[in-house]
């Protein structure tokens, strides 16, 4: 019986197990078998013994125990040992086994056999798994075989050579002289394996990039000899005359004619030719004049030709293969920045790419569809990406929402078409968009102050269909909240009117409260609406005082937390409460506060700091405990939980805790206009100075900023300040306490006053600080203000 | 260059596995556990291109096997295609009418062939004929052998 039946026989019954415990089995013991058989000496069987082996190994069961016998079979004299040993090599051994360093000897030898078989099997398995080491020992060798053998040899040591010079680019200019002269060959396969070879040299190294230029015109001849050929039957695939070497031989022309007019000029003729004479009918012509299309976009060529590249893709576009329209949408993406306009003609045909049954070719339509947003086509292109994104597979919508968000930002025709795309675009996919959509989709709106009302009349719509959009829900209430007079107002001009009942918009947000799709965040948006409303609504206060202290004892931290300080409000602070509650200023887009992307602990912190830019005074803290107050603000180390009615925001910076970013979102404001100020202190180049801010009746912000003309730094320098008895002031964190020398820079520290009885204002401001080397300190007595008299 | 090769049945079961990079054997299962899921998962007339990781994958369904291979950002998909049918019509060529079985029962051939067609990812040989004649002569080399070793020692 021949040995080799009997791993087919092997095969067979493996197949013919009925279940997994079977074939395990009866794997098992052909596996003992064979590695008896191994230990045993050598009896003719063993290449077989190795073949069922590696059958084993491909049904995905261990085979390491082969790696020895592999070794043994490769220096065995027989070649169909060889030729099962090497071929063992190749799938048990790489280069990270220890063992496949044995068989380098093995291969130095077989390099130099006398049948070009062997010598074949070694230049194989050193072209597949060769580690750096062997490609280092072996490299003379193979460059000997690229000069001086059959083109059998040749083309095999050209692809060693070219995994060689992977591993150790160093070899490259070892074989770089080699490389040149199996250009001459007419050999195809020695051709094709020359061609790589200079591709990756030139690749690695522009010294050999340099020198391979001036073959230029040798390959261009080459390259027309093949597409002017007749039929040649033994290269010859769809009517094109070895496609293969032809797309190679264009991707070489094109590493060489990149960044190189000479070059470039030397292609030109050829890129022409082959572009127009190439029949695309089928996949090989196709696969040519795509490669020829990249070439031409990539390096120097003229304005006609490349406006004949395009075309090319655009042709393509509207090729029934779908694997055609896929490569000319990818060939389209790249080059969408650099021709613009021509990519912008085949439009049309790339939004209907849109359409298409294929994921694929989708995705791809998108991405070049979101390229080709442009001021002018904004409208048009964005009612079919809506219309897409109503359709599109779920992996692709949170790119889809993203990429509308962007092209409506940059292009936007006028606010209220963006605010409705917005909004189109939340109640398709609001479950997809991203955190920052939110505060972004608030900040826009509060600047599109003609459009508050429009706003949230669509917003309350919106509301009482579907509260099951959470992004969409916190903007719903965020609006209702803020504009909820114009709301009740009920005529706009931009819609049909609507009477919308206090009650019922109540009930909106105590239904978005209770229900249990809202999320946590939601709820807080809700809560603070709620409570917003009461001073812009007339008959429920009492309905919203009742749902306020119902949250002062629910469970959820954040909103029991909210509620009580609003209780509070309520209780303590009601002369407070119109103030605090007041409708906001525009929020600067650029401020450092306002989100880029981080929005950490949710949208929902970022709010409620924006609440309280209505300088609001707070009960006083005696003056002179300025530290105990700044405790308060820098000591805490996790993210401010801002209590609305009891502090503040500073304006200045603050110690850098997590909630130092939400609290700079005031840090851009620049509402008011620039304030007056006043030098108030001016000693030892240190100068003091003060500027007003009155926000209110009987609220003032003082800033007072101080300066250092000295060489030498200023260092802890503090502030304190003190007022009549009437008036309550609190101080904010200074800056710093360092300043720069020579004016480089200043501290800053802001007080706010509040002044209910209007009685006539007086401050003392005591300084401290250390100026080279001495303490001084010094008090500054400030009689009248740089503002309208109180 | 290709940086591997896989064969699968519409079952799953693996039928041929090239590797053009050294790569783990945990690596490699979670290579063809995912080709095979990310493959089989495709309805049937759809894009034969996909992207996976930083590689471009081109599959094409032949009969019963499915031909997968993983190509780097420079490389042709079309070509690629053209690839994958010309290892096809070798095989064709050298077993006659091709199919999976002859494919299982004797896979080291059809490895040998593709070292003949493909060496490190990258063509060895653009000629149709130009590898089945390498394949008899080296059948032959083998044969002699084997004579040689049958033959009686008188």
């Amino acid at each position: 019986m021949s040995p080799s039946v009997r791993l087919q026989e092997m095969i067979r019954v493996i197949r013919g197990a009925r279940t997994q415990g079977e074939e395990r089995g009866v794997i098992q013991r052909e596996c003992a078998a064979i590695r008896a058989q191994f230990r045993q000496a050598d009896n003719g069987t063993r290449s077989h013994n190795l073949a069922k082996l590696l059958y084993v190994h491909m049904l995905g069961y261990p085979a390491h125990f082969g790696q020895m016998e592999c070794v043994r079979l490769i220096a065995s004299p027989r070649y169909n040992e060889k030729r099962v040993g090497y071929l063992g090599a190749m799938m048990l051994l790489d280069e990270k086994q220890d063992a496949s360093l044995l068989i380098t000897n093995s291969i130095k030898n077989d390099l130099s056999h006398s049948s070009q078989y062997v010598q074949s099997l070694a230049l194989c398995t050193l072209g597949c798994m060769g580690s750096a080491e062997m490609c280092r020992d072996l490299a003379p060798e193979i460059d000997r075989l690229l000069r001086a053998s059959n083109s059998y040899i040749k083309k095999k040591a050209a692809l060693c050579a070219v995994h060689i010079v992977r591993k150790v680019p160093e070899l490259g200019e070892l074989f770089t002289p080699a490389a040149r002269s199996l250009l001459s060959e007419k050999n195809h396969g020695v051709l094709h394996g020359a061609v790589v070879l200079i591709t990756e040299l030139c690749e690695r190294n522009p010294d050999t990039l340099e020198q391979f230029r001036k073959v230029v015109p040798e390959l261009v001849q080459i390259m027309k000899g093949l597409v002017m050929s007749g039929y040649s039957p033994e290269h010859n695939v769809a009517g094109i005359s070895d496609p293969f070497l032809q797309v190679r031989i264009l991707r070489l022309l094109r590493i060489l004619g990149r960044n190189n007019d000479t070059a470039s000029d030397a292609m030109n003729d050829l890129l022409a030719q082959v572009a127009t004479n190439t029949d695309s009918s089928k996949t090989a012509g196709s696969a040519v004049l795509y490669e020829t299309v990249l070439t031409v976009m990539d390096i120097k060529s003229e304005s006609g030709l490349r406006v004949l590249a395009v075309n090319i893709l655009g042709r393509f576009l509207l090729n029934n293969d779908r694997n055609i329209r896929y490569i000319s949408m990818t060939s389209l993406q790249k080059i969408v920045q650099t021709d613009h306009n021509a990519v912008q003609r085949h439009r049309g045909t790339i939004v209907d790419c849109l359409k298409d049954q294929d994921a694929s070719v989708k995705r791809r339509a998108l991405e070049l569809s979101l390229a080709l947003v442009s001021a002018v086509n904004i409208r048009s292109l964005m009612k079919e990406l809506l219309l897409f994104l109503s359709s599109c597979p779920p992996e692709l919508r949170a790119h889809t929402t993203s990429g509308i968000f962007n092209a409506a930002e940059r292009y936007a025709p006028s606010q209220r078409w963006h605010i409705d795309t917005i909004l189109h675009v939340l109640t398709t996919a609001g479950g997809d968009v991203r955190d920052e959509t939110v505060p972004n989709l608030i900040q826009l709106i509060t600047t599109a102050t003609e459009l508050h009302c429009y706003t949230v009349h669509k917003l309350y719509r919106a509301l009482i269909t579907d509260i099951s959009v959470q992004s969409l829900v916190q903007v719903a209430c965020w609006c209702i909240g803020e504009y909820g007079d114009l709301l009740l107002r009920g005529e706009c001009e931009e819609t049909e009117p609507v009477q919308v009942a206090e009650d019922d918009v109540l009930d909106a947000l105590e239904m978005v409260l209770q229900s249990h799709m809202s999320s946590p965040a939601t709820r807080g948006f809700a809560l603070t609406a709620t409570m917003k409303l009461s001073t812009r609504i007339t008959h429920n206060v009492d309905r919203i005082r009742s749902i306020v202290s119902i949250y002062g004892s629910c469970i959820d931290v954040e909103l029991q937390q909210r509620a009580v300080e609003y209780n509070a409000l309520f209780k303590k602070y009601d002369h407070m409460r119109a103030a605090v509650l007041e409708r906001m200023p525009v929020i600067d887009k650029s401020s450092p506060g306002h989100t880029n992307g981080e929005s950490a602990g949710g949208t929902m912190k970022e709010m409620e700091p924006t609440k309280l830019t209505q300088e609001v005074v707070l009960p006083q803290e005696p003056a002179n405990k300025v530290c105990d107050l700044l405790d308060l603000l820098g000591g805490s180390a996790e993210p401010l939980q801002p209590s609305p009615a009891l502090s503040t925001t500073p304006l200045g910076p603050v110690s850098s805790t997590a909630g130092g970013d939400l609290l700079d979102l005031l840090g851009g404001l620049d509402v008011t206009p620039v304030p007056p100020s006043v030098i108030v202190y001016e000693k030892n180049g240190v100068t003091l100075k003060l500027q007003t801010d009155r926000q209110t009746d009987t609220g003032m912000t003082v800033t007072l900023t101080a300066t250092n003309s000295t060489d030498g730094d200023i260092t802890s320098i503090t502030l304190q300040a003190a007022v009549p008895k009437s008036v309550q002031l609190q101080m904010k964190a200074p800056s710093g306490d360092v300043i720069p020398a020579h004016g480089l820079g200043q501290v800053t520290q802001t007080v706010l006053l509040n002044n209910p009885n209007k009685v006539s204002l007086k401050m003392r401001v005591r300084v401290c600080y250390t100026s080279q080397g001495s303490v001084c300190q010094d008090t500054v007595q400030i009689d009248s203000f740089p503002s309208p008299a109180w | 260059m290709m940086r591997f090769l896989l064969l699968f049945s519409r079952q799953g079961k693996l039928r041929l596995q090239k590797w053009f990079t050294p790569v783990t054997e945990r690596e490699k299962k979670k290579v063809i556990r995912e080709m095979t899921l990310m493959v089989l998962a495709r309805p049937p007339r759809s894009c034969n291109f996909l992207l996976w990781r930083d590689l471009k994958i081109v599959y094409k369904r032949y009969a019963s096997l499915y031909f997968c291979c993983g190509l780097e950002d420079q490389d042709n998909e079309l070509l690629t295609l053209e690839v994958l049918q010309r290892y096809v019509e070798l095989l064709d060529k050298y077993f006659g009418k091709v199919c999976e079985l002859d494919i299982i029962f004797n896979f080291e051939k059809a490895y040998f062939i593709l070292d003949e067609f493909l060496v490190g990812g990258e063509i060895l040989e653009t000629s149709k004929t130009a590898v089945g004649t390498a394949m008899e002569e080296a059948e032959t080399l083998q044969e002699t052998i084997e004579e040689h070793m049958s033959k009686p020692t008188y």
